[in-house]
């Protein structure tokens, strides 16, 4: 990737997944960050959470949103979750 | 060594036939819960619920919690399982089951289980009421 860029794959889930209209996608970013890619993606789509809201994962294990991200990473943002 | 087991299912729980993997010569007590779809959230009349579940994630951290009140309390068995999908009210949701020696022990673990999935297991409840409206729940409910 040109200037730094990276792809990963993005996964959304409930009410992350229908304000984007689709459960997963690969973005292409600048983002240094899973929180700073979230808030690209929340801006440019219209998410309605904020980033202190969510839970991040990358490749199926919880991480802080201050993890830096790679390329070919796996992110999913994770709402307030509500089993039971 | 007892495995944790936390399973995800489509299909319809059946409490009697999970409670039969809780069976152990060494068990004095064995508690169960059972989460139902209820007919009334915060006033509005519900007619159905879907569960949406990230489930790699989510069995990781259904195991997980099973390991820690295996690491914290004496059991003989445990097991949970939370449903995904669509729901209508009566339906079991969430089935959690614990053996122990003693009734204390599986008391605990039980009421720990189920507090700590519904706070971290990555599972998103959508709700259909009966005016036609729906939401999706935040925070355990």
């Amino acid at each position: 990737m040109s200037n730094g860029g990276k792809q990963v794959q993005v996964g959304y889930f409930a009410v992350l997944r229908e304000d984007r209209g689709l459960g997963a996608e690969n973005v292409v970013t600048q983002a240094q960050t899973l929180g700073s890619l979230y808030e690209e993606l929340k801006l440019a789509h219209g998410l309605r959470l904020r980033v202190d809201q969510l839970k991040f994962a990358l490749n199926d294990e919880f991480v802080n949103a201050d993890h830096q991200l790679k390329n070919g990473d796996h992110v999913v943002f994770i709402p307030p979750v509500a089993g039971g | 060594m007892l495995e944790p087991s936390f399973e995800i299912s489509p299909q319809p729980l059946r409490p009697q036939s999970l409670r039969k993997r809780l069976e152990d010569p060494g068990a004095g007590g064995v508690v169960t819960f059972e989460g139902w779809v209820r007919n009334l959230n915060e006033g509005k009349p519900v007619i159905a619920l879907e569960y949406e579940v990230y489930d790699e994630l989510a069995v990781k951290e259904g195991q997980r919690i099973l390991q820690e009140a295996l690491d914290r309390w004496e059991l003989k068995a445990v097991h949970a399982v939370h449903r995904s999908g669509k729901l209508v009210v009566g339906d079991c949701a969430v089935w959690v089951g614990v053996a122990a020696g003693h009734r204390a022990q599986a008391f605990e673990a039980c009421r720990a289980i189920i507090d700590e999935l519904k706070q971290r297991v990555p599972i998103w409840k959508k709700e259909y009421y009966e005016d036609g409206e729906t939401d999706w729940l935040r925070g355990a409910g």
